[in-house]
Formats: structure tokens, sequence, C-alpha cells
């Protein structure tokens, strides 16, 4: 076995050298990427917030001008929902889904490069405005016409359109590439009723994003043509429809709520079994309930638009509609309900109190979204901070809390070293509690009438102390945060040795070592049952050829249901051609943001050089055995 | 609906030490009393829902308990599926949405704009409020008269961007969308002077852009129509005569409507009764003599972004401006 450990590594090791470190294909590698450079968007987003809570914590205030509230509060949007909250998710996915599923990388390894440098360039264009004080300011729901030129003339408005068009090509690929990995990439023996949870929120994700952001692609291409061409799709003046904005906007934008939860809801059903000490009660409710969440989520939008005027009875509809989604969210939390009281102990790792935490404030989150679900509470509750404490309980509670449990849980994976548990606790306690005194208050401010987006408040209005204390609430919050920063940097010097499974977990990811060889499977595993590592299967005799695959770059396709091999899939090599891409298509978009046919044009050709050199056929790749 | 006690204790939660708190549980019109009780209601279905979830959350992490090296507990699996998650995780939260619904429902039917003699034209501006009173005739800013008891009827349209009219203590928001007229309905029952803002963000000053709603007795409502419907009056001391002369030649005519004069544009707020209201730049300021000469002199220090450009005036004019303004009662 051992010969074959050293014939793999000679074939995956990449060399230690620069070309590799921007020619990489790995998807950990490029997983751990995804989750630096989005932790690092998390920081920025969180600084946004930082000045706006300065600016609010007292009436009257003068620290900020109007236009650098408004632009903070939409960079501060866009940069947490785009560029921290689904990349963040699709950085855990990247490094974990070839693990859990036992292949050696992803279906497009390239692919995948592309994603990651598409996403990091896009998102330093969207950051280019801010340095010269020309950032977007007009929201993340940017609704027209606010954002035509007659109303937002200059720059502003181009980096977030163009930003966005550019983030999109990212997301698409990384959705896709996840769809082909999980489809067809699984071990031997992992029939689609055996994947980890994870997979099918990952999955149901996934198709989200396809199906969901080519509305937003339309809305932002619409936009560019009315300002820049002169057509007028959201301009009434001349027949056009500022409303068409809003439902294609929120129709992208609902579903996307769900595509930034489910993954983190995914990591839950694989993190809680484990300090539950037993299997979930209710895998095929929780699979089914996180599949009906994505298609219940496509027909919702309108909820964002009870006071625009539509009528009563489509307000009907999507009330109820968003009503009913709040069902298999209540299915996901008493299925782990279920879990935690049938175990016999659950063990209070960091990890875990950050799930106990993500389930209380997925509960005040759920409840407070029924409650602006109801038509006639939501025309006094919308657009005021109710909403904003609606939406941060969702959003920080369902992603981001979920998202520092797992970093507890897998980063010993990812890196060998264990964080720790005593810094631990007064991370999760300091946040947790940051949190409630930020965002619980909202909910009251919004019922006294306080309207979202507003850059500064008269003070007696009865809005004055609660102000401060969430601005006291979001420092302590981002102490909070400050800590486990500082937790996980002192892991990597003093931190103690993971081992292959430091939790006694069940997943297939837990029995390589920690940090994973490049090659992550000697043997690509066989798998009888939904609890890999609990269920007492021994692989017997000796591997078949086609589970060993250590003649070249290679790992085993298998078939869509049963999971059955039926091919060999060759591994491409480290190649620039993705990064190349990535800056070729960043040179059309600053060739569009800045109107220059010459780089626009220029970048446009380099790229098509570029993807015809991608797709050269070449004799030596053979897709099938 | 509401046991007294509870509405008592969740109006503390939102209270006021006085009137004009924009408050929607402090209502003051049928409209805005019915939301506040479905969301009393609410409130309570979610502390029980939120208290019950706690505990069977809490319980099974503190209760400590035999080792982990355990085989985990045998136990009739499809039996606790059906318990906890067909029963706890689906048909309960069903009923309780239904209910939620069903109320919900018929708070929303009941809202349908009633017939009324009284009608309002509202036009949202960059960043002020346009309001219309087409039956009688006049045209003012950012402050709307309604008889007591009776349902008034809203028409909402924008001059520019969205804007959203709302009068929490009164009624639930409407958007006032560009190329489209929207309808609502205020209806107040109690005198009172009710702060009405914009809730959907339009732009630099989305902050600024608050107005009132003055609920008047019959008698009160009728007075300050007849007073509206008047032209301005002609003004009789020499340094108001020789105000409006300033106003008629500056540029202030350009934008600014005042009936009586010759000055008839449309593209800023109708001054024709401009010291009878309340404040200045749709909420920014109170309507003083040392506030209006402050705003004439540069509105934008006052109110960034604002589109009125200052006007340099040197101080006996600046004053002789004021003090004509000052008689547009």
């Amino acid at each position: 076995m051992s010969s074959t450990a050293e014939r793999l590594t000679a074939i995956w090791e990449p060399p230690r050298s620069v070309y590799s470190w921007f020619a990489t294909v790995d998807h950990k590698r490029i997983g751990m990427r995804y989750l630096v450079v989005s932790f690092f968007f998390l920081a920025l987003g969180g600084l946004d917030a930082a000045f706006m809570r300065m600016q609010l914590a007292r009436p009257e205030s003068h620290l900020l001008t109007p236009e650098a509230y408004d632009q903070l509060f939409t960079m501060h949007g866009t940069t947490m929902i785009f560029w921290y909250a689904s990349p963040m998710l699709s950085g855990f996915g990247n490094y974990l889904v070839p693990l859990m599923i036992g292949s050696r990388d992803m279906a497009f390894p390239r692919l995948n490069a592309f994603s990651f440098w598409t996403y990091l360039l896009s998102g330093m264009i969207h950051y280019i405005g801010i340095t010269r004080g020309i950032a977007p300011h007009a929201g993340w729901f940017a609704y027209a016409p606010l954002t035509s030129s007659a109303y937002s003339p200059g720059y502003n408005t181009e980096f977030y359109t163009l930003a966005l068009l550019f983030l999109a090509i990212s997301t698409t690929a990384g959705a896709i590439n996840f769809i082909a990995t999980i489809l067809t990439m699984r071990a031997p023996g992992m029939s689609l009723n055996r994947m980890p949870l994870m997979m099918w929120s990952t999955l149901t994700t996934s198709a989200s994003i396809v199906m969901s952001l080519p509305a937003l692609t339309a809305a932002l291409v619409f936009l560019e043509l009315d300002r820049r061409y002169g057509f007028h799709f959201y301009d009434p003046v001349r027949g056009g429809a500022p409303l068409l904005w809003q439902h294609l906007f929120w129709l992208f934008g609902h579903p996307w709520v769900y595509i930034i939860i489910l993954p983190a809801t995914g990591m839950v059903s694989m993190m809680l079994p484990t300090f539950s000490r037993r299997r979930i009660i209710g895998y095929d409710f929780v699979a089914m309930a996180t599949v009906s969440t994505g298609l219940i989520g496509f027909g919702v939008w309108a909820h964002h638009m009870f006071a625009t005027g539509i009528p009563h009875l489509a307000e009907g509809f999507f009330s109820a509609a968003s009503m009913t989604v709040s069902i298999p969210s209540a299915v996901q939390i008493f299925a782990w309900l279920a879990t935690l009281w049938a175990a016999r102990r659950v063990e209070r790792t960091t990890s875990m109190l950050f799930i106990v935490g993500f389930i209380v404030l997925f509960v005040i989150g759920g409840i407070s979204g029924v409650m602006v679900a109801s038509v006639p509470f939501d025309w006094q509750a919308h657009d005021t901070y109710f909403v904003v404490a609606h939406l941060h309980y969702v959003l920080i509670g369902m992603n981001l809390f979920p998202v520092i449990a797992a970093f507890y849980y897998w980063l010993p994976k990812m890196t060998g070293r264990m964080l720790d548990e005593r810094l631990g606790r007064w991370n999760f306690w300091i946040m947790f509690i940051g949190m409630n005194i930020t965002f619980f208050p909202m909910h009251i401010l919004g019922l006294r009438g306080m309207p979202r987006r507003i850059y500064t408040y008269p003070g007696g209005l009865g809005w004055d102390r609660l102000n401060l204390i969430e601005t006291w609430g979001a420092y302590l919050f981002a102490l909070g945060v400050l800590l486990f920063i500082i937790n996980v940097v002192r892991s990597q010097f003093s931190g103690a040795a993971a081992g292959s499974n430091p939790w006694k977990a069940a997943g297939l990811e837990w029995s390589v070592s920690s940090p994973p060889p490049p090659y992550n499977f000697v043997v690509i595993p066989t798998v009888a049952s939904r609890d890999p590592l609990w269920d007492g299967h021994n692989e017997v005799g000796h591997p078949r050829e086609e589970r060993l695959l250590d003649e070249s770059k290679e790992t085993l396709g298998t078939s869509v249901l049963d999971a059955e091999p039926d091919r060999r899939l060759p591994m491409p090599e480290d190649t620039l051609l993705p990064l190349l891409l990535a800056v070729a298509i960043t040179i059309v978009f600053l060739g569009l943001l800045f109107r220059s046919m010459l780089l626009g044009g220029g970048g446009l050709v380099a790229a098509l050089l570029l993807t015809a050199g991608w797709m050269w056929p070449s004799n030596d790749r053979e897709v099938t055995t | 609906m509401m046991p007294a006690p509870v509405t008592a204790l969740f109006q503390s939660l939102t209270r006021q030490a006085s009137g004009g708190r924009p408050s929607t549980q402090h209502t003051a019109g049928p409209a805005a009393d019915a939301i506040a009780r479905l969301g009393v209601g609410m409130i309570i279905t979610a502390a029980i829902v939120f208290a019950v979830v706690m505990v069977l959350l809490v319980w099974p992490i503190i209760r400590g308990g035999s080792t982990s090296e355990d085989a985990p507990r045998v136990i009739d699996e499809r039996r606790w599926e059906f318990r906890w998650i067909v029963v706890g995780g689906a048909l309960v939260p069903m009923l309780i949405l239904a209910g939620v619904f069903v109320f919900s429902l018929g708070i929303m039917r009941a809202d349908g704009v009633p017939s009324s003699p009284y009608e309002v034209e509202v036009i949202g501006h960059q960043w002020w409020w346009e309001v219309r009173y087409p039956a009688n005739g006049f045209v003012t800013a950012n402050e709307i008269h309604i008889p007591v008891g009776r349902p008034v009827r809203i028409h909402l349209r924008s001059a520019d961007v969205i804007h959203s009219f709302w009068v929490p203590q009164l009624q639930g928001k409407t958007d006032a969308i560009t190329g489209q007229v929207n309808e609502t309905w205020l209806q107040a029952n109690r005198p009172g002077v009710y702060r009405g803002e914009c809730a959907e963000f339009c732009g630099l000053q989305h902050a600024h852009m608050s107005f009132v709603v003055v609920a008047d007795a019959q008698g009160d409502y009728d007075a300050w129509v007849a007073n509206q419907v008047r032209p301005a009056a002609v003004p009789t001391d020499s340094s108001a005569l020789m105000g409006q002369k300033v106003f008629l030649s500056q540029s202030c005519s350009y934008c600014h409507t005042v009936r009586g004069t010759p000055a008839g544009a449309r593209v800023g707020p109708d001054l024709t009764h401009l010291a009878s209201r309340r404040t200045l730049g749709a909420g920014a300021l109170d309507n003083s003599r040392g506030n209006l000469a402050a705003w004439i002199e540069n509105p934008d220090r006052l109110k960034p972004g604002t589109k009125m450009p200052p006007v340099p005036l040197d101080g006996a004019t600046l004053q002789a401006l004021v003090a004509y303004l000052e008689t547009l009662r």
C-alpha cells in the first residue's frame, strides 16, 4: 500500500513554486483560498457596519456625510451577501465535498480555479470605488429608477452593476462544478440516499444558483442598457416599469437567501449528529426539507413588494407561500432537536455551542420572518429596523454562526491543528451576546417607526437609547469575531495535533490524515451506509484497479443514482489558463467600466483566445475507459 | 381582543413620553389599530413558540448523561420521526401558520380603500412631499390636514424615484412609484399631530423626508381649508413689501409658487401659506425666523444634497425676504 501512496504522491504532490501557487487546480488549496478571501470580505463588510453604527450611535450625528453613509450601507450589504456569505460556503464546499464523497478532486478542477480567480478579481473591482469616494450608493437592492443615469450619474452604480455581472460568472461556474461533482463522482456505494446531508444542501443550492442568477444578470444588463444606450426598461416615461427591476431582483434575491443558508444548515446536519454520538433522526425528512426549501424559495419573491400596490390576491398568494417555506425549516429544526433528545449525552464543544446559538437565532429569525410574511403586519414593518433585525438574525444566525461552528469543526482537518476550546467558549459567548444586544433592540426600533437606510435621525422620537445600546453591542460582537481570528492564528503555532478523526465523526473526510494528502484517498473508498466510519464496514480484499488509479492523475466517475463505478476521470495538471482567462475578463470589465474600446476589445480577444486554448482537444486525455 | 394588561405591557415596550412619536403600537386610527392588535397577537404566539423550542433545545444540552463511549441508545426511529418531525416540525407549525394567515387575510380584506368625499393627492419628490387638495384647488407641502373620524383617500404618485408614504400611527406604508398611481387611506380617531416618513430609500436626503398629518376637529379642519384656499395676502408693512419684491426678482420664483403673485413655478414646494406650516425642508428644521433665514442662505449646509440652491443676499435683503415669507400665513 505504501508504494501506492508514494506513487500517488509523486503524481499529485504540487511542487513548491511560485508557478504552482498561481497555477494550482487543487480543490483543497482553492477551498482554503475561498475561506481566507471571504473572511477578509467579512471583515471589510464588518468595518463598513462599524462606521455606520458609529454614525447612528447618537441622533443628528455629523461623523459621516449622507453620501458616505449611503456608500457604506450599500457596500456593507453587497459585500456581505455576495462576496462573503455565498463564497464562504463555496470555500467549505470546495474543500469538503470531494473528501466527503470519496473523490480526489472536483469534477472540473480548472473551472474551479477560474471560479476562485474571478471571485477575487470581481471583489477587487467592486471595491475600487470606495477608495475614491465613488462607491455604489443606491443600496444592495439598487431600486430603479434611483440607479438610472438621471439620479445616479457617474461611476458609483457602474461598480455595482459590472462587479456583480462579473461575479455571476464565477458563481455560476462554481455551482455547475458542484452539481457535476456530487452527481457523478461519489464513492462506489454512496447512492443518492446515502449522501451526507451537506451534499443535499450543496446540490439544492447549486441548482438554485443556476436557476436564479439569470434573473439578476438580466436585470443588470437591462440597467446597463438603460444607463448607457438610452434603452428604457425601467423608465416609465417611455413605457418602461420600475417594478420590473423589483420583480427580477427579488426573483433572484429571495432564492439567494436560501442559497446562503442551506449549505450552512447542511453543515449543521453533519456536525450535530457527531456531538450527539448518533446518526441524525429523519435523514429523509431533512433531505426533502432542504430540496423543498430551495423549490418554494422561488415562489416567495413578491413578499418584498407588499407596499408597492400589487393586487391583494397576489399578496395573499405570496404571503401563503412565504409562510409555507418556514415549514421545511421547522422540519429541519425538529430533526435536530429529536437527534439531541435521542443522544445519551451531547458533547458541549465550541462547535456545538455555535450550533445551539445558531438554532436560537434561527428560531428568532424564522418567527420574525413569519411575522413579516403577514401582509398587514408587513405594511407597518416593511423598510423599518424590524426588517433589519429579521434579516440579520437570519443571515448572522443561519450563515455566520454555522460557519464559525464549521471552522471549529473542520479547520483541524484542514490544518491538522485544533482550535483552543477555552478561548472558543469566550469567542462564542461574546459573539452571541453581542449579536443579541446589537440586533434584538432593532425589532423594537422598527415597531417604534424607525425607517431603514437613514443616515441620521432626530432625537426625542424614542430611538436614541436603543441606538446607542446597539452600537455598543456591535463593538462587542466585533470583539467576538476578533477572538475567533486570534484563536485561528494561535492554533497554527500552538494548537494540539488533530489526528485524523478528533471528533470521532462518521464522514469519509475523517478517514484520511489531517491535513489530507494531496490525492485525498490512497484507494477510492467504498460506502455501505450513510455513516461510513460508524458502520463497521471494512474494505475487504485487494481494491480493484478502478479504485486504485495510481498510474496517472485520475479519479473515479460513478453513476448518478447508485454510484456504480462507470469511468475513470483524468484530472488536469496545474495550469495558468484559469488565472489568465480571469485576468482577461477583468480587462473586459475594466474596459466596460471606463468605456475604453481598446481595453474592452483587447480583453475580449484575449479571453476568446484563452478559451480556445483551454478547449483545444488533446489526444492524451481520454475521457472514458 | 387582547387582554388589556398584555396590551398595556406591550405598549410600555414601545412607550412614548409625548405625542408625535411615530410608533406603530401607539396608534390613533382604525387601520393601524387593527395591525397593532395583529402584531401583539403574533408576538405573544411567537414568545410561546420560542419558549417551547428553547426548552426542547437547551434541556438535552445541559442535562449531562452517561459517557460518550456508550453505544447509541436503541430507539424506534420511525416513531421518533413521526412525533418530532411530522407532528412537531410540520403539523403544529402548519396549524399556527394557518391561524396567522387567516387573521392576516381578514385584516387585509378589511383594509380596502373606503369611499370618501375627502381626497388628497400626495406626490413624492426628492426630498419633500407635495400635497394637493383637488376638490379645494390648493397645493401645500409636507403637511396634510384631515378631519378627525373621517376616512381620507390618498392618491400617491412620484415625481422622480420611488418613495414610500408612511404614517405609523395611522396606517401601514404604501409606495409612491414613478409612473404609477397607488391608493391608500388615512383615518385618525382623535385630534393630533402624527409624524409621517418616507420609508423607501430615495437618495441622499431620505433621512429628511418626513411630514406631518394633522387631524383636526371638523370646525378646525374647515377653517384650515378656508385659509389654504385663499391666495397670499398682499403685505402691508414696508419691510415685507420689499421682501416680496426680492422674492419676485430673485431666483425664488423660478421654482416656487405664491398664489396671488406672478410666482407660479412648480419645481419646489408651494409657499402660499408657508408660515402656517410646522417645519422647513420636509422636517429638517422647525419653521422659525432664524431657521428660515439660515435655510435661504445655504440650504445645503442644513440638508446636504437638497435641490434648492443657496440664495446669496445681503443681510438687510435677507431680513426683508424673511419678513415677507412670515406674512404667508
